[in-house]
């Protein structure tokens, strides 16, 4: 199923996931979360940024332990933690922030 | 919480076996795979030319190969007895979901091609043929098994339908008929090293969090070794262990266990997946090549002892397979089982002795366990017969206070599986998930209203993820599925470990 951002049309998979995750602009973030009723604020785009930023380095969206110590680190120390990522995005920080971030599916028993 | 689209069942007192309503679960299939998944596992790419007979072929194939096929095909009386024990007929209320509507599917094309009667005589004993409608039939309905076995306990004859449900995705396979979730995700095994596909350095970096972690935590260098050559154990662990929670907290506490033991340890990028989707799929030559790797890696690292973390369907590979799949196994230490779960390293080391726990530290908590289908119906652990149920239990009993059984009916053999099971994993089939878990989260709740019961602990990668994904749709929270071994890494005091009052003097001291 495609979606168009910014007159552009991107190619996604079955479950919603960018076909090509170097296609990735900003706008794609907008446009699924606007599906999702999710309004993106800084915290979102904090996520996002270092989601995209792991997997450049490692080819994978970070473990979810590295995730919430990065925050951790970066926002307070109240932050780094699972329901901290679940209330900003409740289909969860592995699935609903890697979709936004143009990232693969992680697949497996998680 | 994902918003459910479907009615989530509600959750009774006493079990109820609910009246049979045809269909209600027709239109659940999983996604299917794609050419680019199917060809690394030696498979067509899409529904090939000629499919109907090229299945029976391979359904003749798989009757000489397999003599147990047979015998289940042939031996059903039609009693009733296992009609309703499946979790997802009494999740779904679905006939197709009993386990003899389910093998029936497949029996029908048997008996038409492979009996007198039935090429015969068709109409009478239930023959048909295999046409488009039996074939979507069988990959709606064979992606409702989750291979739990807990039918064959209830049956007189010990029909499995997770066997049979295995030949039929392997039918299926075999005529381009894959199903994505399982397919993609051996293909990454192949590729990268394991499920998650999470490659080396990933791997090495996840791992240094953890030992910065539990350091923070306890003062002590506990280590989490990669690649480490000459160590005497290969630990081999579902990679959710590596990613996700509450499964990492497990991962730390294997760790911990092996530092105390004074052993010297290590994972493998390469075997970096206990796993084995390969049996879901009902492929021997997949299952095989996916153990393959665990013996590349033993005797590449030159380990002595090969342990298995918490995951289920592996520890049956494991236990039940894999000197078939990957031995002989002679060049390890015949002193240790081959190979050994983590749950009996650890228990052996609580009968020496050799582990302190401070149970007070899970005193937050409110305990069950749940028995995982693969561990409880299709392998052992220790020397006695019911290891595999007692094993864990003595674990956690002797990391905590508080533990309560749920309802007998629903543990040891007679489990419920957790729903997910059998390579259904996967948020194309939520409804079905959900609904399958029907009958685990009942007794849960049960034991939730009569015992304040909190939490429920597991040894099974996919047990925890699926727990974490539907006790929410039934009120309760993700975090109520805990680790087994997350109760010892809590409960574990070190040797030199800081104490709560250590950490008051420091900061005592500093002030």
């Amino acid at each position: 199923m495609p979606i168009e951002v910014n007159g552009k049309t991107y190619e996604t998979d079955e479950e919603g996931y960018l076909t090509n995750i170097q296609e990735w602009e900003t706008g794609v973030a907008d446009v699924m979360s606007k599906e999702d009723d999710l309004e993106l604020t800084d915290e979102h785009w904090a996520i996002i940024k270092f989601l995209r930023e792991y997997y450049e380095e490692y080819q994978i969206a970070p473990a979810v332990r590295v995730l919430t110590k990065a925050v951790g680190k970066k926002m307070g120390k109240d932050k780094g933690n699972s329901k901290y990522l679940y209330g900003l995005f409740p289909y969860g920080p592995a699935k609903q922030a890697c979709r936004y971030a143009g990232l693969p599916k992680p697949t497996g028993c998680v | 919480m994902a918003k459910a689209d479907f009615n989530v069942p509600e959750l009774k007192q006493y079990a109820e076996i609910p009246a049979i309503e045809p269909g209600t679960m027709d239109h659940s299939s999983p996604f299917l795979s794609k050419p680019e998944f199917q060809e690394p596992l030696g498979f067509p790419g899409e529904l090939v030319e000629g499919w109907e007979e090229k299945a029976i072929a391979k359904l003749g194939e798989l009757l000489d190969k397999y003599r147990s096929l047979r015998v289940y095909l042939d031996a059903c009386v039609k009693c009733g007895s296992c009609t309703d024990k499946c979790h997802y007929y009494l999740g779904t209320q679905d006939p197709k979901n009993m386990p003899v509507g389910r093998q029936d599917l497949l029996r029908k094309v048997y008996r038409r091609h492979f009996t007198l009667a039935g090429k015969l005589f068709p109409k009478l004993v239930g023959a048909e043929d295999l046409t488009r409608e039996v074939l979507d039939d069988w990959y709606s309905y064979f992606h409702q098994c989750s291979q739990c076995r807990r039918c064959s306990v209830f049956c007189p004859y010990g029909i499995d339908t997770a066997e049979i449900s295995m030949a039929a995705r392997e039918i299926m396979d075999s005529i381009g008929m894959g199903q994505k979730y399982c397919n993609e995700i051996i293909g990454k095994v192949y590729k990268v090293g394991n499920n998650l596909g999470l490659p080396g350095p990933a791997l090495e970096d996840t791992l240094e969090g953890l030992e910065e972690d539990v350091e923070d935590d306890t003062g002590v260098a506990v280590k989490y070794p990669l690649d480490q050559e000459g160590a005497d154990i290969l630990l081999v662990t579902p990679s959710a262990d590596f990613f996700a929670e509450p499964h990492v907290d497990g991962l730390i506490g294997y760790g911990k266990v092996f530092h105390e033991a004074g052993v010297s340890w290590t994972l493998s990028s390469y075997a970096s997946e206990a796993a084995n989707f390969g049996m879901f799929i009902g492929s021997y030559e997949n299952m095989r090549r996916v153990s393959q790797r665990i013996r590349k890696a033993a005797l590449d690292l030159g380990v002595k002892r090969i342990v298995f973390g918490e995951c289920g369907h592996a520890w049956r590979v494991a236990y039940s397979f894999l000197n078939t799949l990957a031995g002989p196994w002679d060049f390890l230490d015949p002193n240790y089982p081959v190979p050994q779960h983590i749950c009996e390293f650890t228990y052996d080391l609580l009968r020496m002795g050799k582990l302190r726990f401070d149970r007070s530290q899970n005193d937050d908590m409110v305990l069950t366990y749940h028995d995982s289908c693969n561990v409880a119906r299709a392998s052992r652990m220790g020397d006695k017969p019911g290891g595999q149920f007692d094993i864990p239990r003595a674990i956690i009993k002797a990391t905590c206070n508080n533990f309560y059984d749920m309802d007998e009916e629903t543990i040891r053999e007679r489990t419920f599986c957790c729903g997910g099971g059998g390579g259904l994993l996967t948020d194309d089939l939520m409804e079905l998930r959900v609904k399958g878990a029907k009958p685990r989260v009942e007794a849960l709740n049960n034991l939730v209203q009569e015992k304040g019961v909190t939490h429920m602990a597991a040894i099974c990668a996919i047990c925890k993820s699926q727990f974490t994904k539907v006790l929410p749709f039934y009120g309760m929270e993700m975090d109520q599925v805990v680790s087994v071994h997350q109760l010892v890494s809590n409960a574990i005091v070190l040797t030199g470990q800081k104490t709560e009052e250590d950490e008051d003097e420091e900061v005592a001291e500093a002030a």
